[in-house]
């Protein structure tokens, strides 16, 4: 501990270094910018900026990527919020509210609180990391691909045993999405599937031109039907308003801790930041106090994505370090990187190379906080953005979703996709069918797959693997409980009598 | 007596301008042909692996050595186990500008699934290094050298867990050649990636992998797990210490451990697309000639463990020629070829 303490301290005498704290404004300014653009995204901006750290050091090269990877995880939220157009995975929880508190007028009030929010358990989540940075590699070695199926199979369960919506047509919009994380090549058999014969098909659809396509081009057409009310939103704007969002914040601690405490925990498991976020709001959505607004411009529905995205995204990066494996896209680029600066990640990276590792946990601190205040102080021109009328927002939108789908792999076919994608949203939304949950299946769907058949060839299929130590039936049980848990307040409800 | 000095040093100053000229002279002159426009090197592969770093390295030479006049984008394909690039190899036949990164997947590929590439539509510009693959176990195993791994195996029936990265990859083959070699069945278990493989067996939920030095010497250092033998007919060069006293240089060649197969290798390999002229596929050749002996190329090399390797022209071709031909053999009695 006391160690810890002294290298933490030594780490931010690296941090704090003149020439790198320019590179962390840099790297949040690109990041934010990655971020904003839909498609864009972290990774590939980490791999754009790669070949510039060629010659720099490397805790000089890390702080520069992961500090635009911080950026990046802000600026996707603007254009989820704004747009409905979510800039990364992880931030698809956050339209479920965000966007309905911008159409309100509320848009500083929506960004400002994801913005909060976010920085919060970006802070929690990287104290957790300086607590038990030497613990994590020992514990995520006890993942098996039983404990990885029970870990999504919870995020599953956290998200989807609810009311609210027809259960038959949840179950519809989430077979659809299974099908589609299916279409492909298939990791456990090496087989194609559902490429019908094509090639455009073969490395599978895109989770980011599916999101464009469902949320971004969808919002767009059932705004054009409701009759295309084409005044402008009246949108107030000016930093009072974060200011005032501040204040209000302590109000929404509950859900700021149990959110933070979904994502380090997702973070440190590999579950990762997507996982967490839709996790945090399904929690969020069943037990705040303010449920039955959940879906119309609820604050706390931004918190809790936001919060466990964050956390978990930064509580996500240790492990890399510690086991080698990267725990997203982007971090799989920074790891890339490590190799090619001459360190090897893994368990001796923190006894071999604890100045780079403890430089780069001080940096989180630093560039986060440098992250949040560039951020609150965009908040005026993005939130002024929802000023324009409709006729001049709309072919915005429409532009930056079709550059969008197309930056994804630079192809043609994910553009027809994603307005594919676009009709099957508006549909949806027409047949009030609920798009999360489809969207949720892509997501974790192939990854569930994978770890449920690797667990069934490792036990030469028998079940009992999910039940055979203490953590994987702790989890699964925790699962069980959260899909049972609609069915036991219907029980519940009906013995007390109204 | 001065006339002969005088010749012979003529003679000495003509032969080392024959010599030194090649390398004097820029590769624009002696083969006629320079990149005009921006280069996009391919990899078959997502971000971070093997394939990706070999292709960053290269980047970063080139880069670093002003060996090219031209931006390198480094972009990565690596959708439907890397098929994606040659797919984008075979679209973009004719087109000097583009330079694809794999392994021997762009022939082995076609094999086992449908792809939207045939061999003949990408040309085999070198291989430049071979990853050697190991046999590796976590350190609770109670067996101590690969003899005793096998034994347990057999003892196991089917339930020795075997993990490896992708079906139908190299680990997969390597392991269905172990089987064969030993009469011992195993099951595979298939992950995404190598890294994802080092951890599970650093677990202790597989009992033993085969995985490349890279992928492994984290976790050997950090003594969760350790090599038993390395398939290949020598041992390896590198006199590092890992852990414990024991290096790269003291694991026995699995002849000498006395399980099959003896040798196995994946070479690292670069393509253009077909339709580009001999002058173009020359050109890349001698950059990457050049790139191979930098001293941070044998770095890497090091850091990998990886083994130095050259082949281009007819010899690649023959190398290629000859490999597909024997998975294709071995491919059919796995029942892993398509109807």
């Amino acid at each position: 501990m006391v160690n810890d303490l002294g290298a933490l301290l030594h780490g931010f005498e690296v941090a704090l270094t003149l020439h790198h704290i320019v590179l962390m404004f840099a790297g949040v300014l690109i990041g934010i910018l990655v971020g904003v653009l839909p498609g864009l995204g972290a990774p590939n901006g980490v791999a754009l900026l790669l070949p510039l750290t060629f010659a720099m050091e490397p805790v000089s090269a890390i702080i520069l990527l992961s500090s635009m990877y911080w950026g990046a995880l802000f600026g996707g939220s603007t254009t989820s919020i704004l747009f409905n157009i979510p800039g990364e995975p992880s931030s698809v929880a956050t339209t479920f509210d965000g966007h309905p508190m911008a159409r309100q007028g509320r848009a500083a009030e929506a960004l400002s609180t994801a913005f909060l929010s976010a920085g919060f358990g970006a802070l929690v989540g990287v104290v957790v990391v300086t607590l038990i940075a030497n613990q994590i590699a020992t514990f995520a070695l006890r993942f098996s691909p039983a404990e990885y199926f029970a870990v999504y199979f919870l995020a599953f369960a956290a998200f989807i045993g609810m009311g609210g919506t027809d259960p038959l047509k949840t179950a519809v919009s989430l077979l659809i999405g299974l099908a589609l994380a299916s279409v492909g090549m298939d990791t456990v058999s090496g087989e194609m599937r559902l490429t019908f014969g094509t090639d455009v098909l073969v490395k599978g659809i895109s989770f980011l031109v599916a999101v464009i396509g469902l949320f971004g081009i969808g919002e767009l057409l059932a705004t054009v039907d409701e009759g295309l009310h084409a005044d402008a939103v009246d949108a107030r704007l000016g930093l009072r308003d974060v200011w005032r969002t501040l204040l209000g914040m302590p109000r929404h601690w509950v859900a700021l801790l149990r959110s933070t405490a979904i994502g380090v925990w997702m973070g440190i498991t590999p579950g990762g930041p997507t996982a967490a976020s839709f996790m945090a709001y399904g929690v969020a959505r069943r037990v705040s106090r303010n449920r039955a607004k959940f879906g119309q411009g609820e604050p706390e529905g931004v918190v809790a994505p936001e919060a466990a995205d964050h956390s978990a995204g930064v509580a996500a990066l240790l492990p890399m370090l510690a086991l080698g494996v990267p725990g997203s896209a982007t971090a799989a680029v920074m790891m890339g990187g490590l190799m090619i600066w001459g360190l090897q990640p893994g368990p001796m990276l923190f006894q071999e190379r604890p100045d780079f590792v403890w430089g780069l946990i001080a940096s989180i601190y630093v560039a986060n906080i440098v992250a949040l205040v560039t951020v609150l102080s965009t908040i005026p021109l993005f939130a002024g953005i929802m000023r324009l009328p409709f006729a001049l927002l709309s072919p915005l939108i429409l532009t930056i979703c079709l550059t969008g789908a197309w930056m994804v792999s630079g192809s043609g076919f994910d553009v027809a996709l994603a307005c594919g994608f676009g009709l099957l949203g508006y549909a949806m939304k027409k047949l009030d069918y609920p798009i999360a949950p489809l969207v949720l299946a892509m997501v974790l769907g192939d990854k569930a797959e994978d770890a449920f058949r690797q667990s069934m060839l490792m036990s030469q299929g028998a079940l009992s693997i999910f039940w055979a130590n203490a953590l994987v039936a702790s989890l699964m049980a925790l699962a069980l409980f959260f899909l049972a848990l609609p069915l036991l307040q219907r029980l519940f409800s009906r013995r007390i009598p109204a | 007596m001065r006339r002969t000095a005088l010749l012979l040093s003529l003679v000495l100053g003509l032969a080392t301008a024959i010599l030194i000229s090649p390398a004097l002279i820029s590769p624009a002159l002696a083969q006629g042909w320079q990149p005009q426009r921006p280069v996009e090197f391919v990899v078959a592969a997502g971000p971070g692996g093997g394939t990706d770093q070999f292709a960053r390295l290269v980047q970063s030479v080139i880069q670093k050595h002003s060996l090219l006049r031209v931006p390198v984008i480094v972009a990565n394909k690596g959708g439907g186990a890397g098929t994606e690039a040659f797919v984008h190899g075979r679209a973009s036949a004719g087109n000097p500008h583009v330079v694809v990164f794999g392994t021997n997947n762009v022939w082995l590929m076609p094999l086992v699934t449908r792809v939207g590439y045939a061999l003949a539509d990408l040309r085999p510009v070198a291989a430049m290094a071979a990853d050697e693959f190991l046999l590796w176990t976590h350190t609770d195993a109670p067996w101590s050298d690969a003899r005793g791994l096998i034994a347990a195996a057999r003892e196991r029936g089917g339930a020795f867990r075997m993990g490896g990265s992708q079906a139908r990859d190299t680990d997969h083959i390597l392991t269905k050649q172990i089987e064969r070699a030993t009469g011992v069945n195993m099951t595979y278990v298939p992950f995404r990636s190598g890294g994802e493989v080092a951890v599970q067996l650093a677990g202790g939920h597989v009992d033993a992998n085969t995985n490349n030095p890279a992928e492994n010497v984290a976790q050997w250092r950090g003594g969760r797990v350790r090599p038993l033998c390395v398939f290949s007919q020598r041992r390896l060069a590198l006199t590092e210490k890992v852990h414990n006293g024991i290096g790269w240089a003291d694991i026995p060649t699995c002849g000498e451990a006395g399980i099959g197969p003896a040798q196995f290798n994946m070479p690292r390999t670069v393509w253009l697309p077909a339709r580009t002229t001999d002058a173009q596929l020359a050109f890349w050749r001698s950059l990457l000639d050049q790139v191979r002996q930098t001293p941070e190329w044998t770095e890497w090399l090091q850091r990998g463990s990886q083994s130095a390797m050259w082949r281009t022209g007819a010899e690649l071709e023959a190398l290629i020629r000859e490999d597909e031909a024997a998975s294709r053999r071995d491919f059919a009695s796995y029942g892993w070829l398509p109807e």
